[in-house]
């Protein structure tokens, strides 16, 4: 084995498309952050895609995060309103491919009702969402994906609320693209984020990833190791499951796949239409 | 640090490493490991065990969350 001084930054294949002075970023050691945006990232680069056309919007949290480290357009938007200002952005600019990186919290709790009018006015976007089942950045509250009996901050006896089943509740309002995938799923997730950036409508891609700061820490996986081996050992792929069927239980198995990849509508309405 | 091997070569940017062992847990062909051997943040890096038995398949690569870990073969970088 021949070994040679320093592997030079700048020379990773994502760097590119990486602000790399902002790089090593803030993600603990063991957070799934980074791999998902590098995935994103690597779909972007594979589906060829215009990057002087293509933004990132993020909402608040540390998903929201990612907005900053990207070298595309970004936007880093108040909590919760990444959706509403995605629909603003391709409303006023249809040429742009709007791509919306947030977390759990952000699209489903303090954003929730703004992912099921997206979904059901089938936006043209694509939406990455970052289930950790907990509020990361603000010390690991519960959430309204926190599963039953989940251990955090704020619930330190077990989660007594039911979670949302985010492609139950987003399939239900209409989304045209729904699938989900773990951090232990790297390929599939990469031909899923480049099949939802071809979508025409409103795609939602949720992505469960490990927070070991403070998700795992307190649910017995005290390491992104920990959380990424149970995705890998406790995942089933089901594809086209039944949505009410796949919600997720604290140490049951997660249902990962496409779900749903249909056809209707959608606006801003490609030109010829609606008069135009 | 850059590994050269028979097919590939693969590189490693320390400072950048957080040391989460993902690359090794996925490896398809088990042949990385973290070492004892700190970056200037304390993060323990990882190394190459047998470098003529990577595939260039890129996992490590993908499942990296830091982009602190790439391969590079004839064929380009992963
Ligand atoms: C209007 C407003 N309310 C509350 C907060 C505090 N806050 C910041 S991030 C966050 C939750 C983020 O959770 P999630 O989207 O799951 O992201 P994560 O940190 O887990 O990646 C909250 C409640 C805020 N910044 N602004
Ligand atoms: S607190 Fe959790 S979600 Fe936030 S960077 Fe750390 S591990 Fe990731
Ligand atoms: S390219 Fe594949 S075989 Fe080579 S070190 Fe990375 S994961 Fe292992
Ligand atoms: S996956 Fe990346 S950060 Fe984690 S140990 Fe390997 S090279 Fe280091």
């Amino acid at each position: 084995m021949k070994t040679t001084a320093i592997a030079r930054i700048g020379a990773h294949p994502l760097d590119e498309y990486l602000r790399t002075d902002r790089l090593p970023h803030i993600w603990c050691p063991g957070c799934g952050l980074g791999m998902i945006l590098g995935t994103v990232l690597r779909a972007i680069d594979k589906s060829r895609l215009d990057i002087d056309r293509t933004t990132i919007v993020s909402g608040i949290g540390c998903t929201g995060r990612a907005a900053g480290y990207v070298k595309l357009d970004s936007f880093h938007v108040t909590h919760g309103r990444a959706l509403p200002f995605a629909t603003g952005l391709k409303l006023a600019n249809p040429n742009l491919k709007v791509v919306v990186f947030s977390g759990d919290g952000d699209l489903a709790a303090i954003g929730g009702n703004h992912l099921i009018h997206a979904a059901r006015r089938n936006i043209d976007m694509t939406v990455i969402c970052v289930n950790n089942f907990i509020y990361g950045m603000t010390g690991g509250q519960l959430g309204p994906t926190t599963p039953e009996m989940g251990r955090t901050t704020t619930s330190r006896k077990g989660n007594t609320e039911k979670p949302f089943n985010i492609p139950y509740l987003v399939g239900a309002a209409g989304a045209t693209y729904v699938a989900r995938w773990t951090t232990a799923h790297v390929r599939q997730m990469e031909r899923t984020f480049i099949e939802a950036l071809q979508k025409k409508g409103f795609s939602l891609v949720e992505v469960i990833s490990p927070c070991p700061t403070y998700y795992g820490r307190m649910n017995e996986q005290a390491t992104g190791l920990d959380q990424m081996r149970y995705y890998r050992y406790n995942s089933v792929v089901k594809h086209f499951a039944n949505l009410a069927d796949v919600d997720i239980s604290l140490d049951g198995q997660i249902i990962v796949g496409k779900f749903i990849d249909i056809d209707r509508p959608y606006l801003p309405a490609p030109k010829g239409e609606n008069g135009k | 640090m850059t590994t050269r091997a028979k097919q590939s070569q693969i590189h490693v940017i320390d400072e950048r490493c957080k040391g989460c062992s993902f690359c090794v847990e996925f490896c398809p062909q088990h042949i990385l490991y973290q070492t004892n051997e700190t970056n200037a943040k304390g993060y323990q890096v990882v190394r190459v065990s047998e470098p003529d038995k990577c595939t260039g398949c890129g996992m490590c690569s993908r499942v990296c969350p830091e982009f602190a870990i790439y391969v590079e073969t004839p064929d380009g970088k992963q």
